[in-house]
């Protein structure tokens, strides 16, 4: 869609460019380097740039707190779990509101809208109250059935899209060809909805991997913590001493959801704006 | 819900159907069967435990006297009215709600600013340029709020803090200078953050609308004399309105419930009674100090606050949806 540009334009257009993308970038990049430095050129009153040193003690550091490793385990298993149920629930749900017209399918659609502006923030209290009368504080089942909750919205809102997005046509015609309308749906739409799946599924991860909230009112035993609740009290008792450490903690965390941002970024966006646009 | 003219005539909701259905379901209205109800069942539960139960509890809650007391067994006592009237009276409240709504506007209009800002920019970029950005702006996204927090916190850092030494290189004098004490530069530093965070999303939506845009439209707007503010004003934003207003609308909510970023910046050193938003003051009223009831009336309060602030939106979007 674009033409060229007037010279002028364009040159201005790029420096702002450029500005944003260092103003973007550079936390994220002082995060890292500032992981490899040692404690000497962290706390120097001139600030070390390149990490020529390239030390790896700090991520030493982090890998040999038991609480680190106890965090991870509850992380990937809330994050995993979430993303399964949620995925599920949510597709089949999409699939009801955009293949089938039924009574109550609008007030459905409207209400997922409605609760995805209900503030999470102002319904934790009684979150809490209610998983410790279920007895599911500190539990990972606990905290991934508020998580469940808090993407279903979202999730089912944007699968919906893709669902519509796959011309009914298709089934009709594999219907004609023999299939049952169970067979076409998995033959032919569900195929064609894998990339909304995965940009769905991604949006679940995100969530659940760097949620902060929920889980530090409901894991408050320390061997349960989430990554976020961990790196927030190691940073917490360490800070002023070891920056360094906490750098290589915040990487670990940031890192991995970065590269897998990087890979789907491109079906992620146009997931949201199939979303956001289209109904 | 309009039937095409071509559907089969649609069967009454209320009389079942009379003659045995073909097996095989007709395109666009299939026969009715309970299949759609027995595919949401699974998100409506989820949703209603643990979404809805908690609300209605949560109402419940905020009329009830619901302290230490009462978490030790002591059955709660009813309290009708009482908690939001102490509320609605402690000036407290009101400075916090102030201070929310204020933080709230102030950084989804410059996160609007700036993402919009820079979608319309990145038409003009080079390719490269553009693709730089675009992965800039990934990475910001990308960072989970707390290490993007943490790093935040060290790039503000009172001794060795990068904003320091560059200030002071610059010529000011900010060795040793704390930006958390004070409230003011407190919320300064949350603006950065919680804007840096929230551009990406943004400059990604609104710029994914603009490549919609057919170029036809644009040339069209030139050859009749738009210049570009003109285009801008009668071409691109008509055309980009409703992902404006969806955007803009998550924006003010997500602004006005933000926790983590002030939760965590108090415990760096933040006057929790100076910088409390709505999100902490429930929080410290409750976990915090076992106020039970009158954190849930807080919450209620700020559930009100979002419908009333975003209820203009709700109904643009809600009419489009049709």
């Amino acid at each position: 869609m674009s033409r060229p540009a007037p010279r002028p334009t364009r040159v201005a257009a790029n420096t702002l460019g450029i500005l944003a993308f260092l103003v973007s970038v550079f936390p994220v990049y002082w995060m890292v380097n500032s992981s490899f430095l040692a404690r000497n050129e962290i706390r120097s009153p001139t600030p070390t740039w390149v990490p020529f040193g390239g030390s790896l003690d700090n991520y030493r550091t982090v890998f040999s707190t038991d609480q680190f490793s106890d965090a991870l385990r509850t992380s990937l298993m809330v994050t995993g779990l979430t993303i399964v149920v949620a995925l599920l629930f949510a597709f089949v749900a999409a699939v009801a509101v955009s293949r089938f017209r039924f009574r109550g399918r609008m007030s459905f659609i409207v209400t997922l809208l409605v609760i995805q502006m209900i503030p999470v923030e102002g319904l934790f209290i009684s979150q809490y109250k209610m998983l410790e009368a279920f007895d599911l504080l500190n539990t990972v089942i606990g905290l991934t059935l508020v998580y469940v909750a808090g993407v279903l919205p979202f999730t089912i809102w944007t699968l919906r899209g893709f669902v519509a997005g796959v011309p009914y046509e298709l089934e009709e015609a594999a219907m004609m060809d023999g299939c049952s309308r169970t067979q076409a749906f998995f033959r032919i739409t569900l195929p064609l909805l894998a990339p909304g799946l995965v940009a769905t599924g991604v949006f679940g991860f995100l969530q659940a991997w760097n949620e902060f909230t929920l889980a530090l009112v409901v894991m408050t035993r320390e061997d349960q913590r989430t990554l976020p609740l961990w790196l927030s009290t190691f940073a917490d008792v360490n800070r002023g001493t070891d920056w360094g450490g906490i750098m290589a903690g915040s990487s670990l965390i940031a890192i991995p959801v970065i590269i897998f941002f990087l890979v789907v970024q491109s079906r992620m966006t146009s997931g949201l704006t199939a979303g956001a646009v289209k109904g | 819900m309009s039937s095409a003219p071509t559907s089969p005539p649609a069967v009454r909701p209320t009389s079942p159907p009379a003659v045995p259905v073909d097996p095989r379901p007709r395109p666009r209205r299939p026969r009715r069967t309970p299949l759609p109800y027995v595919l949401v069942v699974p998100s409506v539960l989820a949703l209603a435990l643990a979404l809805g139960y908690p609300l209605v509890r949560q109402v419940v809650l905020s009329f009830q006297d619901f302290g230490l007391a009462q978490q030790f067994g002591q059955p709660p006592e009813w309290l009708g009215l009482e908690n939001y009237r102490t509320l609605l009276t402690d000036p407290y409240l009101w400075r916090v709600t102030l201070r929310s709504i204020a933080f709230c506007l102030v950084n989804a209009a410059l996160t609007m600013l700036i993402g919009v800002g820079l979608a319309l920019a990145m038409r003009h970029m080079s390719r490269s340029v553009r693709l730089l950005l675009q992965t800039g702006l990934l990475l910001a996204w990308a960072m989970p709020v707390v290490a993007a927090l943490t790093v935040w916190q060290w790039l503000f850092d009172t001794q060795y803090g990068v904003v320091n030494y560059l200030l002071t290189q610059l010529g000011a004098d900010y060795t040793g200078h704390s930006w958390l004490l004070r409230p003011l530069s407190f919320f300064f530093v949350a603006t950065v953050i919680v804007v840096w965070m929230s551009v990406p999303f943004v400059a990604f939506t609104v710029y994914a609308a603009l490549t919609q845009l057919p170029a036809e439209l644009l040339e069209a707007a030139e050859i009749d004399g738009a210049g570009p503010v003109g285009r801008l004003r009668h071409v691109m934003l008509p055309t980009i309105l409703p992902v404006l207003l969806v955007v803009g609308l998550l924006q003010v909510i997500w602004d006005l419930r933000v926790f983590t970023q002030i939760y965590v910046l108090q415990k760096a050193g933040g006057s929790a009674q100076d910088t409390n938003l709505l999100g902490t003051y429930i929080y410290r009223l409750g976990i915090g100090g076992g106020e039970f009831g009158m954190s849930a009336a807080v919450a209620i309060f700020m559930l009100v606050l979002t419908v009333l602030l975003t209820a203009p939106y709700v109904r643009a979007m809600l009419r489009q949806e049709g």
